[in-house]
């Protein structure tokens, strides 16, 4: 669409930006501030300058955590995305199964994400967990608060329960946006069922694809709620995740300098992906 | 192989519901019954559980709190949004671009990071533990989300209707208010239900912000696992009516939940 320029639109945005930028501008600046001073309380602050970042960058706990945030991150979509395509593929595109599916595969992503962590906390526990007592009756010995294998394999199945169904449901909207057309001349060429997902969904697909990769790499690398309801990041630090990681420094520990470094840290790595996925999604936009 | 198609779908939803079943099984039972058996449904079928959430005001309340806060940020982001999301989509201006990149930011913008800095900013301006402050906070990410999918809506709107009714004499805000609106009310309301949704499932912003006055129910509920074990009937029960308001409306906007959580890019 065709756009006219009108600085006056600012007027429009004013709301927006100060609602946003009161939320935004001065609890940052505040995370700025603690991460170069050092204090005992009382309102008394002494300059540390980059202290707190050289410790965070070379501290092992961080470079832990990192590893364990990129390595979910890397699982989940690992799973995700072949799994949300797979089934998209499989569901109906006409009739009441529509309905039925879409309805059904879209309850997980409406539940309060600390409801989804007690729900499999309550549905993995050994003793009275359906997940947990069947693992253990088929002769798995299963015990997600105590064993760090069982601990992730919970977690990483938890978040595919979750957030599985967005990809499936993006990538069904990309499906569906296809043409007829397109599979009425696969079928004269005669291509194989192959040929028409490598050379005709995947292609269309490639807009809503780049969209849930990037939500799916977001959301996930600020995980919070669920694993620190379902495990609350242990045993040990096994789940610690960046975010809980860093909760416990500032809240837990009240070591604010360090974790105001490793808040930014950690925000400048968001920004980083934030704005590849802006630029993947205008360049798609921009070829519509 | 064709024969067979709908078995993955099916086996996907079974798998989805099994927990969800799990919950609900579990508040229905007592929680001795909990404890001490494992079945797959209820032996001694009660609503004790429901009874009392309904009945105890600590647990109530919990929803209320929610709910407020929930309903005033929804008509905060909708309201500050609509003006700009047609700016975003009309117009060309100063910055534009850069200032629809950084809302994207706060909307990826980790909650954890904004824990300790909005607890402090809030309690310093004399708005902490009130359902305003919650409100205000989760603006942070729902202004974006709203600006970003009502801007896919709007866009949608071809321009020659706004300039048709210039034609026609309407002044801007009469058009906007008489004509526009109306065309996109399809738009705003699932814009809206994206904000409830949004506000409605995070819990570590709330929880950071309140303490007794405005505590939302998922604290109420965190409160229920970390201090006594026991009480898993309750937490069950509370977890489930949580599930409500999203599987109330859900049906309304199956054909936009794709498009709600691409930020209207889809």
């Amino acid at each position: 669409m065709n756009k006219t320029v009108n600085q006056k639109a600012w007027l429009f945005v004013i709301p927006v930006f100060i609602l946003v930028a009161f939320n935004a501008a001065v609890p940052l600046m505040t995370v700025v501030n603690y991460s170069f001073q050092e204090t005992f309380g009382n309102n008394v602050f002494t300059w540390e300058g980059t202290r707190w970042f050289k410790q965070i960058l070379r501290s092992d706990r961080f470079h832990d955590a990192l590893g364990r945030q990129f390595l979910f991150t890397g699982i989940i979509l690992l799973i995700q995305i072949p799994l949300g395509i797979f089934i998209a593929l499989t569901m109906p595109k006409k009739g009441i199964g529509v309905s039925v599916c879409l309805v059904l595969m879209s309850m997980p992503l409406l539940i309060p994400w600390n409801v989804v962590g007690a729900m499999w906390n309550i549905f993995a526990l050994p003793e009275i967990g359906f997940l947990g007592h069947t693992l253990n009756d088929l002769g798995f010995d299963y015990n997600f608060t105590q064993q760090i294998g069982d601990a992730w394999f919970t977690t990483v199945l938890m978040d595919v329960w979750h957030w599985t169904s967005l990809v499936v449901l993006l990538s069904y909207a990309g499906l569906r946006s296809i043409q007829p057309a397109y599979y009425q001349a696969a079928e004269i060429d005669g291509a194989s069922r192959w040929a028409v997902f490598r050379h005709i969904e995947l292609p269309k697909m490639k807009k809503v694809l780049t969209i849930a990769i990037l939500l799916r790499f977001m959301d996930s690398f600020m995980i919070y709620t669920e694993p620190f309801v379902l495990t609350g990041g242990g045993p040990g630090n096994a789940t610690a995740f960046l975010s809980i990681d860093l909760v416990k420094m500032a809240l837990g520990q009240f070591d604010l300098g360090p974790a105001a470094a490793m808040s930014l840290i950690y925000f400048f790595i968001v920004l980083l992906v934030c704005w590849v996925f802006y630029n993947l999604m205008m360049r798609n936009e921009e070829q519509k | 192989m064709k024969k067979y198609k709908w078995l993955v779908p099916t086996i996907y939803i079974l798998f989805l519901m099994l927990p969800i079943y799990w919950l609900l099984n579990m508040s229905f039972k007592t929680t001795t019954e909990i404890i001490n058996t494992y079945s797959l449904w209820p032996q001694k079928f009660t609503l004790e559980n429901y009874i009392t959430i309904f009945t105890d005001s600590t647990w109530y309340t919990g929803y209320l709190n929610s709910i407020y806060y929930v309903v005033m940020n929804t008509v905060l982001s909708v309201a500050a949004a609509l003006p700009a999301a047609y700016a975003f989509s009309r117009y060309k201006f100063l910055g534009d671009k850069h200032l629809f990149f950084w809302l994207l930011t706060n909307r990826m913008a980790p909650p954890a990071v904004f824990a300790l800095p909005f607890f402090q900013f809030y309690s310093s301006i004399n708005l902490f533990d009130t359902h305003i402050a919650v409100a205000l906070s989760h603006c942070l990410f729902n202004i974006p989300l709203a600006v970003w999918i009502l801007e896919g809506f709007i866009s949608a709107v071809p321009k020659e209707l706004d300039e048709t009714a210039y034609v026609d004499g309407y002044k801007f805000w009469r058009f906007f208010f008489r004509i526009f609106i109306p065309t996109i009310t399809a738009g705003i309301g699932i814009t809206m239900f994206f904000c409830f949704m949004f506000s409605w499932v995070e819990l570590l912003l709330a929880k950071t912000l309140t303490a007794v006055a405005a505590k939302p129910i998922a604290a109420t509920m965190t409160r229920t696992v970390s201090t006594s074990g026991y009480e898993l009937g309750l937490l069950a029960a509370a977890g489930s009516l949580t599930i409500v308001p999203g599987a109330v409306v859900i049906y309304f906007v199956r054909n936009y939940i794709a498009k709600g959580f691409a930020l209207g890019r889809v």
